[in-house]
């Protein structure tokens, strides 16, 4: 135990410096604050999940439903910090030639075609076959250096000196390969180019991981990442969201069409309606002149919020209660 | 002793069956230094985006936090920041006997003589809620039982109306000792041991014959199928092309190349489209089989994400589709009506197969797995092999679950041997285990 308290002592002494282009964060409530600053409605949960990956220099997985926030997080972690957001969206086929980096095939010909054309002059003065080869090897290194490389979201983000956000969105969309080529990335900040050697990040990337949950991702990756699951806000934050987004709604009707959103989730419908959707309505009702809800509009709006058919039907037909009850339990 | 608090926690977290790496804990060690012990939500909110990774393992973490942390915050600082010098305070309660610490009516120098006796106890490790007694016997020990006993005696040998005062006194403060022990220990199974217990109860039940699971047992097995679906589900949900490597698709890589003069710098290699797994069950629901069939359904119905292609089927003496009633009903009602609507009669496999013929045919094609679950007990009708074989040849391939043994396949009227030659494998299915073994290999045929 003691031995074992000493190692672990000594293991910790070495995080302490952290180098970042940015200000260090320094307090859960200073992430709070900055986060609302550029218009994003955190939560404790979710500012002590960035507090701890900013300073245990862990990447975040991010899950939860569709239009929570998962992504605009991330986003909002670039503007609130201002330094770069690098993207990379997942699919199934993606490969490392279009996340990691990748030789510019194009540039590489040409300039061989040049080489070949200039092959006499280079040569000039060789006389035996080694001093020749010894030439031409030089040229080898030439092609295989960092001029040819073509930069892909995840290389790009181990480039910047000032720190970045990187955002690997929708990861469970991608292949179970390529999860493992993000393991080295997520552990150690670097990217290994087998011609070139290992490219170290300088100022380790804040890193942030989304998914929806298509399938479920490896035990490796998600033992390298801090877990956060974003759920649907409460009537009380979605009316901060909606408020800081919507500005000119009057405060009854934010009431009124949050408590009805929030009734609708509790439905049993095939999507839910997200954040966005909640935002969205509540310009619809704005341009509508709408001051309080009532059943007629809330029936002519509602593709506004549910986007398949069947739950509109589904809905429509306890759209009276529904309305009222919203109305009431402000 | 600091990272002694989240040792312990990782290990409740772990009994609990979530599985935390080495890494895992040193990072929440970490963070736990930065956070610090003093703010209750903040620490939760920590740990549980540390440790706990999905949000079933949160729902387990929060309910171990509360149970973990609810011992007097006061005691527990205490004997947090006691780190340096670990025998100062805490000695000193132990060293009070039972008695004065009782009359002293200091509940937070209680706690922290119990929470010491519970350490030199190694209260950790108990596993089943029977040990709750031995484990608080053994802190009583640790507490200074002897003492207290022996001066008990002494009161009683005094034989005076005082020493039988004082007597009743230590008497009466051993009980009240005893009881705070026994709830210490209670808390601790409950956090270390309850989660064990839950681990060992499942293991067993799907080590157990279907037949004879209890009713009572219905409700775990549910936990345990959607546990075992989980994991068939992660094995399984691989991508769907595969590429075959060495095959050059030489047609594309011309077509990619066309634009660096026709050089072959980037290499294309014919990839081929893997099926999406179909599964046709065709289930026996009559009396005897009617259990195995509840779990073989719960268990494909929990697969849907990795098969959502599903049909199924039962009968007993006619044959009907069943795939609607599963979907839209919550399960155990849908399987209670399917059995009363359809297993009541007697069981004839040749008209069911005729019946999946008329009206199912074209539901068989060459991508499906068709699994049929029964006996094949026809109660001496036609079997209609010809119809079983046809179906068996339209699919990919056919496999026949049978709840009973092989010793009697064929005896009385079991068809089974007569089937047998036209299905790709004939199983005995008696635990889930094997229900999960089955799935996992018919998944694996996709790959």
């Amino acid at each position: 135990m003691r031995l074992a308290d000493r190692k672990l002592g000594g293991y910790l002494s070495v995080m302490t410096e952290i180098k970042t282009g940015y200000a260090p964060l320094t307090s859960i409530d200073a992430i709070t604050a900055g986060l609302a600053s550029v218009g994003y409605i955190s939560t404790r949960e979710i500012s002590t999940a960035i507090y701890l990956a900013h300073n245990l220099r862990k990447p975040i997985l991010i899950e939860g439903p569709a239009g929570v926030g998962k992504t605009d997080l991330a986003a909002s972690m670039g503007r609130f910090l201002d330094v770069p957001l690098n993207r990379l969206q997942c699919y199934e086929g993606l490969d490392e030639g279009k996340a990691l980096y990748e030789w510019k095939y194009g540039k590489q010909l040409l300039y061989t075609q040049l080489l070949k054309e200039k092959l006499g002059e280079v040569m000039d003065g060789a006389t035996s076959l080694s001093a020749a080869f010894d030439k031409l090897t030089s040229f080898e290194d030439l092609f295989f250096s960092e001029t040819f490389l073509e930069p892909r979201p995840l290389l790009t983000a181990m480039q910047q000196d000032q720190g970045s956000i990187l955002l690997i969105d929708e990861i469970d969309k991608s292949d179970e390969e390529f999860e493992a080529y993000l393991l080295e990335i997520l552990s150690d900040y670097q990217v290994t180019v087998p011609e070139i050697g290992t490219i170290q990040a300088q100022v380790p990337p804040l890193v942030i991981l989304t998914s929806n949950n298509i399938r479920e991702l490896g035990d490796a990756l998600k033992r390298r990442c801090l877990h956060l699951y974003i759920d649907f806000p409460d009537p009380k934050r979605e009316r901060a969201i909606v408020q800081a987004r919507v500005p000119d709604v009057s405060a009854d009707l934010l009431k009124q069409l949050v408590n009805f959103v929030h009734s609708l989730r509790d439905m049993d419908i095939r999507k839910r309606p997200s954040i966005s959707e909640t935002v969205d309505w509540a310009r619809t009702l704005l341009l509508m002149h709408a001051s309080e809800l009532d059943e007629d509009m809330v029936r002519t709006t509602l593709n506004v919020l549910l986007k398949h058919e069947s739950d509109i039907q589904a809905v429509d037909k306890e759209l009276r209660k529904l309305t009222r009850d919203s109305i009431a339990g402000q | 002793m600091a990272d002694k608090v989240i040792t312990d926690f990782i290990r409740a977290l772990r009994s609990a069956d979530i599985r935390v790496s080495t890494g895992e804990s040193i990072d929440a060690a970490k963070a736990v230094r930065l956070i610090g012990y003093d703010d209750r939500t903040k620490l939760a909110d920590t740990l549980r985006c540390v440790l706990a990774k999905s949000p079933e393992e949160k729902v387990t973490h929060d309910r171990l936090f509360d149970l973990y942390f609810s011992r007097n915050l006061d005691a527990e600082s205490k004997s947090v920041s006691d780190t340096a010098a670990p025998d100062d305070t805490g000695a000193d309660a132990t060293s009070d006997d039972m008695l004065s610490l009782i009359e002293s009516g200091d509940e937070a120098k209680i706690t922290i003589a119990l929470e010491k006796a519970g350490q030199e106890a190694e209260i950790q490790d108990i596993e089943f809620s029977t040990q709750v007694s031995f484990f608080a016997q053994k802190m009583m020990k640790s507490m200074g039982l002897e003492r207290l006993e022996s001066k008990m005696m002494e009161a009683f040998r005094s034989q005076t109306a005082d020493g039988e005062g004082e007597a009743e006194k230590l008497i009466e403060a051993r009980r009240d000792m005893f009881m705070r022990a026994r709830n210490y220990a209670q808390r601790a199974f409950e956090t270390y041991g309850a989660g064990a217990t839950e681990t060992f109860r499942q293991e067993f039940l799907s080590e157990k014959a279907i037949t004879q699971l209890d009713r009572r047992d219905l409700e775990r097995m549910r936990t345990l199928v959607e546990k075992l679906a989980r994991r068939l589900a992660v094995k399984h949900s691989r991508r769907r092309s595969k590429k075959n490597r060495g095959q050059l698709d030489l047609r594309k890589t011309l077509r990619k190349n066309a634009g660096f003069d026709g050089v072959p710098f980037e290499l294309l290699w014919k990839n081929s489209k893997r099926d999406r797994p179909k599964i046709v069950a065709v289930c026996d629901v009559s009396g005897s089989v009617a259990s195995v069939v509840r779990f073989f359904l719960m268990l494909i119905y929990s697969l849907n994400d990795v098969v959502p292609d599903i049909e199924s089927f039962a009968f007993s003496g006619r044959l009907e589709s069943v795939g609607e009633i599963l979907e839209q009903q919550d399960f155990s009602a849908a399987m209670d009506e399917i059995i009363f609507r359809i297993g009541m009669s007697s069981t004839d496999y040749g008209q069911s197969f005729s019946d999946l013929k008329m009206d199912h045919w074209n539901v068989i094609d060459r991508r499906t797995t068709l699994i049929i679950l029964g006996d094949g007990r026809s109660n001496y009708g036609d079997p209609r092999v010809d119809l079983f074989s046809e179906a068996a040849s339209r699919a990919k391939q056919t496999i026949w679950l049978c709840p009973e043994a092989e010793s009697q396949w064929g005896s009385g009227d079991s068809e089974i041997p007569r089937y047998r030659p036209f299905t790709n494998r004939m199983v005995h299915v008696r635990t889930i285990k094997d229900l999960e073994r089955v799935l996992d290999e018919v998944l694996a045929s996709y790959n």
